[in-house]
């Protein structure tokens, strides 16, 4: 079942510009979106039917290390389904909020390309391979985020691709140092070779860490995100922020300093880089008037977050950051489809112009609201429990100032997202407004199962679903269980 | 040595892509820095008067082992080549639009973005 999370986007990402050639009726456009949404609900299923199954596949029956192989543990499973999940509600949106761009069948091509590369990252065991599928999913989200051609947008593009091909550079002279000291490059083995002696691979892992936290668009690299990010189109900038950032800067950095190498150093590196995240962030959040720039700085912000509680690496750490991880993915994708509905009907994103959506607009508002509740952190949602989570696993490693910082950003993240609700949804009704509508029932619902699934992530802090899905996960980022399950 | 100089080349295109305001010369720097890298990646399977790593049958299999150079960074290094030239092209077409856009290559005069 494993090699299908590549296998399915890659075909699809081919097949629809294929059948975009062949149907010469408008018959393709209904096609067109079909087959897309088709492709992600089947990866969604597929990700929910391998929970608590893990196994390593070999690619093309080459054995490992010198033929590449793909990995499935807790961890990655868990973030397959945070991926497809996502991509799934995003494709469903894309359906009408797409028609004002041309040239559709690129765009959902390009968006299968980048699932693609994404699930291939996380499901990669090979540190060449992970590479290659990094850039697969990086190269089709520089050309998602340029998707309009206006001016901004390319010129963000282009912010965007300078970043983007540092960090790459950097990560791939890493690979380069690993394959002169080890003379291979499965994880697996490398992990083996390294047991002894953890330190024997210190300046590749810093290249790493430049890299992915390049990509990650932690503080001091962040400057291209809130201009990449908002330029995309709004189902983009939900599969960027939501799940891009996490999966080719999160997961491979936390994969490689704790899943293979077990690296002590980089843990009070991130913890570093996480708070001064945050406390950037936070500051520059409040200030911002573009309802999307905003969120992409509270993006920052939550990925400060989340490094800080790996950076812990504590057990509770992991578990914690996983799991806000999960939620952040969920809630974040839901608010910038929430965005994208507002600049749908009213075509502004800037704050001050829009004033008493509410009543116009039910739906947007209603999940708008709830997402904000769960990022700012409101119970009963999942936003809440990840971060009571993350201050309760500082507090157990001793490291309390740790906690004061994860509460300080949730304290302004409160501040900036109660001053959206105030100026965009309610407060007074304008009167270019009066005559607006509810967006249609694909962007709805897409919206809607995203907010279902932000309440529903708040079972997950119950001890019996932590157990289940959680747990493995966090079980995963030890070297031990990494060798046993590839190298049996 | 020629590990130090590769990395020399790998600063002198990081160097080029940060600080020069053109962005046909930000292109270029990034190109530098990619070769860097792929250089050193062929570098690190160097053997000195080494052979092709192709094995044919009147070869002693030893013999091939102890002479041939490493194959696998040459496999990795094609690869790396090819997604570099998929970045570049990316980055080519970007600049065209931004110079029909904006009428120029000056990254100081491409400011609509603030922040």
């Amino acid at each position: 079942m494993i090699p299908y999370f590549v296998i399915i986007p890659l075909a699809g990402a081919f097949i629809i510009v294929l059948l975009n050639h062949l149907i010469k009726s408008d018959a393709r456009y209904a096609v067109t979106d079909s087959a897309a949404n088709l492709a992600t609900a089947a990866l969604m299923v597929l990700s929910f039917l391998s929970i608590s199954k893990t196994g390593s596949y070999t690619v093309g029956g080459w054995e490992p290390p010198f033929g590449i192989n793909l990995v499935a543990d807790g961890l990655s499973v868990l973030m397959l389904c945070v991926v497809n999940t996502v991509s799934f509600a995003a494709t469903l949106f894309s359906v009408d909020y797409m028609k004002r761009y041309t040239a559709k069948r690129y765009y959902y091509s390009l968006f299968l390309l980048m699932v693609a590369g994404m699930n291939g990252v996380i499901l990669s065991g090979d540190f060449f391979n992970l590479f290659v599928f990094l850039e697969i999913a990086s190269i089709s989200s520089y050309a998602l985020v340029g998707f309009g051609t206006e001016a901004e947008e390319i010129e963000a593009s282009f912010k965007y691709i300078v970043m983007g091909g540092i960090a790459s550079a950097f990560i791939l002279l890493g690979i380069a140092f690993l394959y002169s000291r080890f003379g291979v490059l499965n994880m697996a083995f490398i992990s083996q070779a390294a047991r002894a002696n953890p330190s024997i691979a210190k300046f590749p892992l810093i290249l790493f860490t430049f890299g992915f936290l390049i990509k990650a668009a932690a503080v001091p690299f962040h400057s291209w995100l809130p201009d990449a990010h908002p330029s995309a189109p709004a189902p983009i900038s939900a599969m960027l922020s939501g799940v891009l950032i996490k999966t080719l800067g999160i997961y491979t950095i936390i994969r490689i300093a704790f899943g293979v190498f077990n690296w002590e150093t980089g843990a009070v590196i991130l913890r570093y880089v996480g708070i001064a995240t945050i406390i950037v962030a936070s500051l520059t959040m409040n200030a911002q008037k573009d309802l999307k720039r905003l969120m992409a700085y509270s993006s920052i912000s939550n990925i400060g977050l989340i490094l800080l509680a790996f950076g812990l690496n504590t057990k509770l750490g992991f578990l914690a950051g996983i799991f806000h991880l999960l939620n952040h993915s969920i809630m974040k994708s839901l608010l910038f489809l929430t965005s994208g509905a507002v600049f749908y009907r009213t075509g502004t994103r800037q704050m001050f112009q829009l004033g008493g959506l509410a009543k116009k607009m039910p739906a947007t508002a209603a999940t708008s609201l709830i997402g904000s509740f769960s990022i700012s952190g409101i119970p009963p949602f999942g936003g809440f429990f990840s971060k009571l989570l993350i201050i309760l696993a500082a507090v157990a490693a001793k490291n309390p100032a740790a906690a004061l910082w994860a509460i300080f950003g949730s304290v302004l993240t409160l501040a900036a997202f109660a001053r959206v609700q105030k100026t965009v949804f309610f407060g007074e009704e304008k009167k270019e407004y009066e005559n607006l509508k509810e967006v249609p029932a694909s962007m709805t619902s897409a919206m809607l199962i995203l907010a279902v699934l932000c309440l529903a992530a708040s079972l997950l802090y119950l001890p019996k679903f932590r157990k289940e899905f959680l747990s493995p996960a966090a079980d995963a980022l030890n070297p031990q269980n990494y060798r046993e399950l590839v190298l049996k | 040595m020629i590990y130090a100089l590769c990395l020399t080349l790998f600063l002198v295109g990081l160097y080029g892509v940060c600080c020069k305001k053109n962005l046909v010369k930000i292109i270029i720097g990034f190109m530098i820095m990619d070769y860097a890298v792929n250089l050193f990646l062929i570098t690190v399977g160097y053997k000195k008067s080494g052979i092709a790593p192709i094995l044919d049958s009147t070869m002693n299999i030893n013999y091939f082992a102890a002479k041939s150079v490493d194959p696998l960074p040459q496999a990795l290094v094609l690869t790396a080549i090819v997604i570099g030239l998929g970045v570049t092209a990316m980055m080519v077409a970007v600049a065209i639009r931004i110079y029909e856009k904006h009428g120029t290559f000056d990254v100081t005069k491409i400011r609509k973005l603030k922040g």
